[in-house]
């Protein structure tokens, strides 16, 4: 029963490659043994088919025919791509043009020579990348390719020949090919095309069939071939039957661990873990264990590490990166937790007397690997790299030896001067605490000089005979050898000490990055601030300019942050961001894409897609290979992305809250303008066309109406007014222009405008005599007085009361009535737009003027509040701040006088 | 013999605006020309050498102060500026160009003829080189600078009448900050208002009965001030 059906998960899985395959061009390779067997011909016939029997839009993307005369007949009749030309050092080369295909989007393309390595300024390094790109466009693709160029394959093939190809091809390409077509030819046949000059100029041909071509060496790349194909075929079998539900699928199959170091060997090694994989149809894992540490490692070893484990990831391996002081323990875990079925080791590699005392990780491996199979393979060379030198040659700190030789010394003299030669057992302390002084410092090399010095100084000073190295009584070597092998255990103790406590100040530091960075980015509201936050953690915490590109509002991708020294963004930089964004894979240095660039790019992905794009531009390029600091970026950029998507969520519900003001707003000035501006409208119309048209009015009357039509005019005037200053109040039309002067003027501007209006009500000034000039708009102050006094006007008929006063820092404007005051809880609201009291019987008004006023008030920085009066009545009051210093008067006589002198 | 109608010259694009204005000077003794362009307007004002000109500041084809510019090239008769409220730097820019005045629509008759009056007897005030100058209870003997309120000398300092004489000469029109600053502190001082503001407070505590609601030296916002005629 249980096989009867898929399980859900890998149905789940199989929909999401249908679904990407389905979308994804077809990639058919045609593949064979060696050049001259007629890949390219077949290529071309079957396109050709394609083309007139499928009426199919076939265009030839890049072809090479090597000037054979029958392949470029094939091409006649056939849409060719133009190439791109391309210069490079002086020299002009012609390349496929990837833009050029993906503008022109045909059906189906023909790209020759999968392994080809494009010239250097091409956006991918390698063609199988370009013609990765044209599959994601959908485009279907033929290619062509040798089994030379397979990358799990390169050794074994380097091995035959004894030729290294460099041009090599994934593994993972050829698996997601939809056919591998084999192109065969027998040996033979294709020796004898060879000597017919079909394949190279004779005397090409010659010195091929010497090298390359010799029969023994064709023959076992045509085996090579043929098994690759079949293998192919095999594992399309097996989906076939997954999808049919036919068989248990290989989920409980086999898992594998390979185990990768910096070592160059481990290159060899993980291709052999690929091609067991491959056999297995299993899933594989390449592990590295860092020691907890992270210290320790040269530079070219973590440039090799890097590339040993982006080997393992372009031949379909999952990396892994465990951290642990004990690898085999590490691994075992890992591999107990994936239930893996086999570990590939490298044999180790033997140096020294001490490597061979030591139980090896392949030791511990089988010793507690219980039903896990370990694997030891040889330790092969790669085929391009030198053996590193035995050990990583460090620098020698001469100064640190120094102390260590000093050390002894001073433990010499100390001991000397206290215990004389009598007690040796406290002479010996002396020199241990010495040495453990030297190794808590210092490596491991000077505490072993040390030790080495101390022993030496020991019988030369304190053993008799003294003042030589000869040792009189045997028990004294047994006290040398003791205590040599004490001041080994003490430093080899010391040092482990000391690397952890490295360790952890080093893991505190990435944790106290990570911390800062995510408390920085809870404090940053809006996406401005959350990008700025993230960059200057980002530029401090990995010495690198940083840019962020995100799309603006109206939709392409644009730099919202750049570093302040990194200048201006060339276009080439924005096009890395494009091509980032749009494949929402990372590019630049270090990458696969496009590694020329100057700087790193990632998309910044968050739970709802892809919010930005980081470019890193480091000051040191050289660190970014660095498999740590790619983890820490990798976690920055996952954190940033998550703020980024935050913020954008928020303004999006803010400009959402926004519009809905807007559209309440919206309705409400609706309503104002169709009841208070129609109002007046309806009696100016009325009483005009009364008067055009009553003959028998009196004099009265006619004088009445038309007082009536000025009145209302003016008080239409007035609601325009009002909205006109509303609009440009709010649409920042309307600047602050800031002078020096006194309030006395304001006020009397503002009663002066009102004359008309206020005429008969008795108005009280208080102005203290002494009030010194303060810095406000007076057109502004004074429209906001106009509104606070008509309103007063409006409200009330008694008196109306203005007083002004300068407190530290703020002047205080106050306008007050007798009327019935403001209604109770409405003292704030009354400040909104379009607000009207619910008892507002009092005509003349769109509920515009105080907020007007606030506007003002809020453009000086200041504030307005509404209260009623104890003894009755409404009472507004403001407070306009004053910032620095009135501008000095020269008041005094002199320069009275000196005016007066003039004529 | 009845004195000459005086000539108005309305240059103004608005046929509503004209047929009101057309009605009211009609009415009150004025010869009205009217033009709709500012190249009209030119023209015309060459043509008929009017005694005043009433010139709209928002023109199709071009801007008042250009206008008012090209004016001043050649004529002195008074220019009333008409002008929509919030074109207070427009106004600002004309009047220092050279136009006497301005009113801001909308604008009622009583209104609009008093500015007219004071700009017309201003020219002749200046023909006739008068010595005194009186408004209700202020009077000013500019010959013997001495200043009277309600029949009491008031003393000013020597800027304090200097400011008032200037707005004397110019009474009943606005005259702006700057041109008041230029005549009273000289011509470098033209940005410096704060002193023209403290000047004019204290001018408006000798003069006026109630200086936080001046009757005599009233502000004109955003423009400068205005000495009542």
């Amino acid at each position: 029963m249980p096989n009867d059906r898929p399980n859900p998960d890998e149905l789940l899985q199989r929909v999401v490659e249908d679904e990407r395959r389905a979308q994804r061009g077809k990639l058919t390779i045609f593949f064979g043994a060696a050049p001259g067997v007629g890949k390219t011909y077949a290529m071309l016939e079957v396109a050709r088919s394609e083309l007139e029997r499928e009426k199919r839009d076939v265009v030839v993307g890049i072809v090479e025919t090597h000037g054979r005369y029958d392949t470029g007949a094939m091409l006649l009749g056939m849409e060719l791509l133009p190439k791109r030309a391309l210069h490079y050092k002086g020299v002009s080369l012609e390349e496929f043009d990837l833009d050029g295909a993906l503008a022109r989007r045909p059906q189906l393309i023909l790209v020759d020579e999968l392994a080809h390595t494009n010239a250097e300024g091409s956006r991918h390094p390698k063609r199988w990348q370009d013609v990765e790109e044209l599959l994601d466009a959908g485009i279907d693709v033929f290619s062509t390719m040798n089994v030379q160029h397979v990358e799990s394959l390169n050794d074994v093939v380097a091995k035959i020949t004894s030729i290294v190809v460099r041009e090599t091809v994934p593994d993972s390409v050829l698996e997601r090919a939809h056919e591998l077509k084999l192109v065969d030819l027998p040996p033979d046949d294709l020796l004898e095309r060879l000597r017919e000059g079909k394949v190279y100029v004779p005397a090409q041909a010659q010195r091929a069939i010497e090298n390359f071509f010799r029969k023994g060496n064709l023959i076992a790349l045509r085996e090579l071939a043929l098994r690759r194909t079949a293998e192919h075929v095999d594992a399309q079998m097996r989906e076939f039957r997954r999808a049919q539900g036919i068989e248990q699928t290989w989920a409980a199959a086999d898992k594998l661990v390979v185990l990768v170091s910096p070592s160059p060997y481990s290159q060899s090694l993980v291709r052999a873990a690929r091609r067991i994989a491959g056999a297995l149809h299993a899933r594989w894992f390449a592990v590295y264990v860092t020691p907890r540490a992270g210290l320790g490692r040269s530079g070219p070893d973590e440039a090799r590490l890097s590339k040993n484990l982006r080997l393992a990831e372009q031949l379909g391996a999952e990396v892994v990166t465990l951290s642990g002081d004990q690898p085999a323990d590490e691994i075992l875990r890992f591999a107990r937790e994936n239930s893996v079925t086999k570990l590939i080791v490298g044999k180790p590699v033997v140096r020294s007397v001490w490597d061979r005392l030591r139980s090896s990780l392949v030791d511990q491996l089988v010793r507690k690997g219980g039903d896990i199979d370990v694997f030891v393979t040889a330790g092969d060379r790669g085929p391009d790299e030198a053996a590193p030198p035995l050990r990583s040659s460090q620098p020698l700190e001469l100064p640190s030896y120094a102390a260590a030789v000093a050390a002894s010394a001073v433990a010499t003299g100390v001991a000397y001067w206290i215990f004389g030669t009598d007690q040796l057992p406290d002479v010996v302390m002396t020199y241990l605490l010495g040495i453990m002084l030297v190794s808590s410092r210092y490596g491991f090399g000077p505490s072993i000089l040390a030790a080495l010095s101390s022993v030496a100084a020991f019988d030369f000073f304190f053993v008799p005979p003294f003042l030589t190295f000869d040792v009189s009584d045997f028990k004294h070597t047994v006290t040398f050898v003791v205590m040599f092998l004490v001041a080994i255990v003490i430093s080899a103790l010391t040092q482990r000490v000391r690397s952890q406590a490295e360790a952890a100040r080093h893991r505190e530091a990435r944790t106290r990055a990570l911390y800062e960075l995510s408390r920085g980015l809870a404090g940053a509201q809006g996406l401005t601030s959350v990008v700025e936050v993230a960059a200057g953690q980002l530029e401090k915490v990995f010495e690198s300019q940083v840019s962020v590109f995100a799309p603006g509002t109206s939709g392409p991708l644009s730099a919202v942050y750049t570093s302040a020294s990194l200048g201006e963004l060339a276009e080439r930089d924005t096009s890395v961001a494009q091509w980032v964004w749009s494949n929402r894979h990372e590019a630049g240095l270090g990458t696969a894409t496009l590694p020329g660039s100057r700087g790193l790019y990632l998309p910044l992905s968050a739970s709802g897609g892809i919010v930005g794009v980081l470019g890193l531009f480091p000051a040191d390029p050289s660190r970014f290979g660095l498999v740590e600091k790619r983890r820490q970026v990798d976690a920055f950029a996952a954190q940033m992305a998550l703020a980024m998507e935050r913020a954008m969520l928020a303004e999006e519900t803010s400009r959402a809250r926004r519009e809905v003001e807007t559209e309440q707003l919206r309705s409400s000035l609706l309503s104002s303008v169709s009841h208070d501006l129609r109002t007046p409208l309806a009696v100016i119309t009325g009483a005009a066309s009364t008067i055009v048209d009553g003959k028998a009015l009196d004099d009265a009357t006619r004088q009445d109406l038309m007082k009536t039509i000025i009145d209302e005019a003016e008080r239409l005037n007035r609601l325009i007014r009002n909205l006109l200053d509303m609009t440009r109040l709010e649409s920042g039309a309307i600047h602050v222009k800031k002078e020096w002067l006194p309030v006395e003027e304001v006020v009397g501007a503002a009663l002066n405008r009102l004359d008309a209006r206020l005429a008969g009500r008795e108005i009280r000034i208080e102005l203290p005599p002494d009030l010194p000039l303060v810095p406000i708009d007076p057109i502004l102050v004074e429209l906001v007085l106009i509104n606070l006094l008509e309103n007063a006007a409006k409200y009330s008929d008694g008196a109306i009361e203005i007083r002004s006063a300068v407190l530290p820092g703020e002047l205080i404007l106050e306008v007050s009535d007798h009327g019935p005051g403001i209604p109770l809880g409405e003292e704030a609201r009354i400040f909104e737009k379009f607000h009207r009291s619910v008892h507002d019987g009092t005509p003349g008004g769109v509920g515009l003027g105080l907020a007007i006023c606030r506007a003002i008030v809020a453009a000086h920085g200041g504030r307005i509040w509404a209260q009623n009066r104890a003894e009755g009545g409404a009472l507004f009051q403001i407070a306009l701040p004053i910032r620095g210093e009135p501008p000095k008067l020269e008041l005094s006589e002199s320069a009275e006088r000196s005016v007066e002198a003039q004529p | 013999m009845t004195e000459p109608r005086p000539v108005i010259l309305l240059i103004e694009d608005e046929e509503p605006m004209r047929r009101f204005l057309r009605a009211s000077l009609g009415t009150h003794g004025y010869q009205l020309y009217e033009s709709e362009t500012a190249r009209d307007g030119l023209a015309q004002a060459a043509a008929r050498n009017p005694d005043l000109i009433l010139l709209d500041l928002g023109l199709p084809d071009l801007d008042g102060l250009a206008v008012t510019e090209q004016l001043r090239g050649w004529a002195k008769m008074p220019i009333i500026v008409l002008s929509a409220r919030g074109q207070e730097d427009d106004k600002v820019r004309a009047l220092d160009a050279g136009a006497d005045d301005y009113l801001t629509k909308p604008f009622g008759v009583g209104e609009l003829l008093a500015r007219i009056r004071v700009a017309l007897r201003h020219v002749a005030a200046t023909a006739s080189g008068e010595t005194t100058f009186s408004v209700d209870n202020l009077k000013v003997d500019l010959g013997r600078r001495q200043v009277f309120r309600n029949g009491d000398e008031v003393h000013l300092t020597p800027i304090e009448y200097k400011l008032l004489a200037t707005l004397i000469k110019h009474a009943g029109k606005v005259v702006t900050h700057r041109q008041l600053l230029r005549e009273v502190w000289g011509p470098n001082s033209s940005d410096q208002t704060q002193y023209l503001r403290v000047y004019m407070g204290q001018l408006r505590h000798k003069l006026e009965q109630n200086p936080s609601r001046p009757v005599y030296l009233t502000t004109e916002p955003g423009v400068g001030y205005r000495l009542r005629a």
